[in-house]
Order: C-alpha cells, then structure tokens, then sequence
C-alpha cells in the first residue's frame, strides 16, 4: 500500500512541475490569441473568447524583417560551422600530432570565456574589415566563436569511429582526403545533425554580439528587435507575447522535431564529466 | 622494400603536414578572435581610453583600483554572488529531485523530460520577456495568488528595492554557516530580493539541463549496487542519499561549474526582464560593462570589467578543463 502512495505522490511532484514549466506558454498563447477589448493584465490567466490572430499579426508585421536577418545570418553560419567542426574534429582524432592535446585545451577554453571580454577588440577589427554593423560581420563572428563547441562535439563523436579503420585505410596509401571523403564523411551524418541543431539554436537566441555588432535596425536580428519590442512603452504587452513566441518558434520546432539531438548536444557542451 | 617504406614514411608525413594544414585555419581564428583580442582587451584596461577616440597612454591598474571602489561595481559582485549562490542551488535541487523520480520506471517518462527541457531551446531574450509579465506586480502570478486568497505571497517581485540583512545570529544566519554560505549573513553584504524574479526565470529555463545531466548519471549506476542494498534492508531513501549521490559528485561538479561559469555572465535574460532593478538590486557586471563601454564610451573601464569578469570565470573553468581532459586521458 506505502508503495502505491510513493508513486501517486511522485507522479503528483511530475505533474506540478510540468504544469509550472508549461505556464509561460500558456500565457503566451492565450493572450497572443485574445482579441485587443479582452486583454488586460486582471484577465491574464483567462482563456480566450474565440481565436483572434491580431495580436500575432501585428507583432509579426513589426518582426518579420527581423526574423528574415536572423534566417540570413543563421543558416550560412550554421553550415560553415559544421564544416569546420569536421574537419577539426576528424584531424584532431584520427590525425594527432604533438601538442595536439595542448592546441585541444586551449580550443575549449575559448568556449567558456565571457564575451565581454574580446567585445571591444571584435569591435575594432569588425570596422577595419567594414564588417561592422553587417549581417555578414555577425555570421563571421558566430563562426569563429562557434569553433571550440562544434570541434569538441565532432572530436568526441569521431573518436568512436574505429582509429584501425583509418589506419588500415593509411597503410593502403589512402591519403588524407581520401579517408576523409570515404571512411568518415560517410559515418558523418549524425554529427552534423547534432553539430547542427547546437549551432541554429544558440545563433538564433543569441543577443550580446547581435545587440554589439548590429547597431542598425534594418538588419537586426529578431532577439534584438524583439527586446526593443519589449522596452517600447507604446507597444502593447499582448504584442510583446505574440512577439515573443514567434522569436521562440524557430527553435523550439526543431527542439519538438529533433530533440534528442538537441540532447546531444548539449551533453556534449557538458563535457560529459 | 626499402625504398617502399621509405616512400611511405614520406607520404605519411606529407599527410600529417596536410592534416595540420586543414587545422590551422581553425587554429589561427581563434588564436586571433580568443586570446588575441582577450590581450588587446587586457591592453586598453590598463589605458587611459576613456571617449570616443582610442588613447593607450598606459596608465597601470588604476582602472582596477576605480572599478573595486566603485559603489555600483561592488553591488554588481554582490548581486552575482546573490545570483550564483541561490541560481545553482535551485537547479541542482530541482534537477536532482526530478530526475531521481524520473529514474524510477515513471509511465511518459519521455513526455516529461521533454517537457522540462524546451526551456532550454528557447533564447534568455524571451524567457526574459515572458517572465517580466508573469512577475509583474499587478498582473501574472500575483493574480494567481490573489484568486487562491494567498494575498501574504503576493509582493513586488522584480520591483522590490528590500535588501534584507541575515543577522549571523539569528536562525537564518546560523543555517546558512551550516551549509557553508556563511558569507551571506554577513553584515554588510545583504540579499537584494528583487534578484529572485531574476533567479526564478533562470532556473526556469536551465534546471531541465541539471536534470538530464542527473538522470543520464544515475543510469550509470549498475543497478546491482543499489538491489545489494536493497537487500541489506535499505530504503529508497537510504540508497538516494548514501550511495546514488556520492556516485553521483562528478555530475554535481559539472553541473556546478557549467551553471557556475554562466551566471557568472549572465546579461541577456537581466537585459530583457529588469535591467539594473531599484536601486542597483539586479545589476550584474555584464549590463555595467555594455553601458559602460557602448552606451558610456569609457572602454578602457569596460575593459577592465571584462578582465575582472574572465578572471572569474577562468579561476573556475581551468581547473575543470584540466580535471575533465585528464579524466578522459585515462579511460
């Protein structure tokens, strides 16, 4: 009988967090979906009384230029940093040479510095490069700020392709790229679904090098004009909501479509300790 | 044969040469964008560059000297140490407790992982917004209490300027000696309450991360360890706390110093939710250094800020980088 009430009452903790984890979706939706007469804070939490879409017109009307730059910044970043991770991530396993440990670290560092700290320089060097204030300026910087993740998750995930394929592979006279094509690109396509998923969600949400390197509005990413959105004191909080749920919608798509991926990746950036 | 190997041993090391061609692209990125620019930064915190046009007159660790005698900045420290202390103890707890009852055979165990994760997919700009409603004084949670007549718990939340004082004395004060966090009851350091709303977001968005971390270390444990106690008369309990959790302190350590390192730079959600909050209670570095530097144009103070800042981070993140590539090194 004790038994039965454990499970009742562990079920009972599950179900109460899952409804308070739910509950700013929730809120998003039904005053996304409430007409501009029924919204007022008392009403929050009330369902809506039929399906109005103005809110999610109007708050899309004033960020769809903005989520166009974030799909033209995310997308060739997403994809040169894959590339870059693989090839890293397969020299760095099947390819090791002296000090490649060190050159490792020293990698890895990189991915848990605080930005603030290359801020003022990236600055500079954006603007030498007329870069500055560029969709293209910011894809570069995700790029290169992206290196030490997406090398670590390649590396691990490499590191299970047998090394005594490539061995014998090497022995056989094949050369660098020809491993590379044949053997390991092949076995690849995990990887970078992974390597992928990583890079699309933390571009997307990212909003300290957007909110540095893109001063001008026209070519801001949807994380910042959706925070100018919210500290406009003219534009109407059910407008924020709509906003802000169609500045999560990209990411958390991919989460409901891939999510186990996206678990990956994340317990890769843990460097499963 | 000879001539054979040799021209074998040459291409070899053509390769090799290659493969650290394929790297040095990667390698030299970062060399620049990481440590170039991090000791550019270290250049103008110890310069007189204070406007628009840059000056690197050298003027040795005054900026420091400023920066640690300035009212705001030592807010700042406070309020990351507020921040750290009750953020990552919040996590670790929640996380902890869910996946050790997610562990346990639970039907839909997959729909509620998923569930606690989605946060996490989200960017800290829209958790920040969403919750500057739900905590707002007159509307969200607060009329939630108010309807279940819970009016006690209703409060000012993010808008609260209280900074409460634990006396080293008091109850309160002698529980958080207890646990090690004697540093908070002391007198002059104070909890600014309004940092909660800040905390309760985040932990919103990245405990279903602690969680995960906890339910993939507790499958690690071969389950003849805790049916060996189990038959020494053991409670569920019993096995949680002594054998589960010790088993379990690398995980907590991860955890630890990944959530420790974040909120030591935490920036986008405190932008988009507060800002600096009354009178400095949700102010962190980050925020000083964005106004400082972009709004402020005094870039060799946000300089220093930013130097202060990876310091930080740095004394937390080495150690760990060395004892998880050691780690690896030996498996």
């Amino acid at each position: 009988m004790t038994i039965r009430w454990t499970r009742v009452a562990m079920y009972t903790v599950l179900v109460l967090f899952a409804l308070l984890y739910l509950m700013p979706i929730y809120v998003l939706l039904v005053t996304g979906l409430k007409s501009f007469e029924e919204v007022s804070l008392e009403q929050m939490w009330n369902l809506p009384s039929g399906l109005q879409f103005d809110s999610f017109r109007e708050a899309y009307g004033k960020l769809d230029s903005n989520l166009a730059n974030s799909f033209k910044m995310v997308i060739p970043a997403t994809i040169v940093s894959c590339a870059l991770g693989s090839i890293n991530g397969y020299v760095l396993t099947k390819w090791r040479f002296p000090g490649s440990d060190v050159v490792f670290f020293l990698l890895l560092f990189g991915m848990f510095i605080p930005y603030q700290s290359v801020l003022i320089p990236l600055v500079r060097t954006l603007q030498q490069m007329h870069l500055y204030g560029s969709l293209w300026g910011l894809a570069l910087t995700h790029v290169v700020y992206g290196i030490p993740i997406t090398t670590l998750i390649f590396r691990n995930y490499y590191a299970n392709i047998p090394t005594e394929l490539v061995e014998a592979a090497k022995i056989d006279g094949a050369s660098i790229f020809g491993i590379y094509t044949r053997i390991v690109f092949p076995l690849s396509l995990p990887g970078f679904v992974v390597v992928a998923i990583w890079q699309f969600t933390s571009i997307w949400n990212d909003f300290l090098f957007a909110a540095t390197v893109t001063s001008n509005p026209n070519i801001q990413p949807v994380t910042v004009a959706l925070n100018n959105l919210a500290g406009s004191f003219i534009v109407e909080w059910n407008v924020q909501m709509a906003g802000a749920l169609i500045a999560a919608l990209p990411t958390l798509v991919v989460y409901v479509v891939l999510g186990r991926f996206f678990v990956r990746g994340l317990m890769a950036g843990a460097l499963r300790g | 044969m000879r001539t054979r190997g040799r021209r074998l041993l040459r291409t070899v090391f053509s390769e090799q040469a290659a493969a650290i061609a394929l790297i040095v692209p990667s390698l030299v990125a970062v060399a620049v964008f990481v440590y170039g620019f991090i000791g550019w930064s270290a250049l103008v915190s110890v310069s007189e560059w204070d406007t628009v046009r840059p000056d690197y007159t050298y003027v040795g660790l005054r900026n420091f000297r400023d920066l640690f005698d300035n009212f705001r900045f030592q807010i700042d420290i406070r309020n990351t140490v507020v921040f750290t202390v009750f953020f990552v103890g919040a996590c670790l707890v929640i996380g902890f407790v869910v996946a050790s009852i997610l562990d346990r055979h639970i039907m839909g165990e997959g729909l509620f992982r998923s569930i606690y994760l989605f946060p996490m997919a989200v960017s800290f700009i829209v958790t920040g917004v969403v919750w500057r409603w739900l905590l707002a004084p007159r509307a969200g949670v607060n009329i939630l209490f108010d309807k279940a007549g819970a009016d006690a718990l209703e409060n000012g939340w993010y808008t609260n300027p209280d900074v409460v004082y634990v006396h080293a004395s008091s109850p309160l004060g002698e529980a958080l000696q207890a646990v090690g966090l004697g540093f908070l009851a002391d007198a002059n350091f104070g909890i600014p309450l309004a940092m909660f709303s800040v905390v309760i977001a985040a932990t919103w968005q990245m405990s279903g991360f602690v969680m995960v971390m906890y339910l993939a270390g507790l499958r690690a444990i071969p389950e003849e360890i805790k049916e060996a106690a189990r038959v020494d008369g053991a409670s569920e309990l019993q096995i949680q706390r002594h054998i589960s959790l010790p088993l379990l302190r690398p995980v907590t350590l991860s955890a630890m110093i990944i959530l420790g390192h974040q909120s030591l730079k935490i920036f986008d959600l405190v932008v988009s939710m507060t800002r600096r909050g009354p009178g400095f209670a949700t102010d962190v570095p980050a925020l000083y250094m964005f106004e400082t530097t972009f709004q402020g144009n005094r870039f060799s103070h946000g300089a220093a800020i930013s130097i202060v800042m990876l310091l930080a981070v740095s004394v937390l993140v080495v150690p760990y980088l060395f004892w998880s590539l050691r780690k690896e090194a030996r498996l």
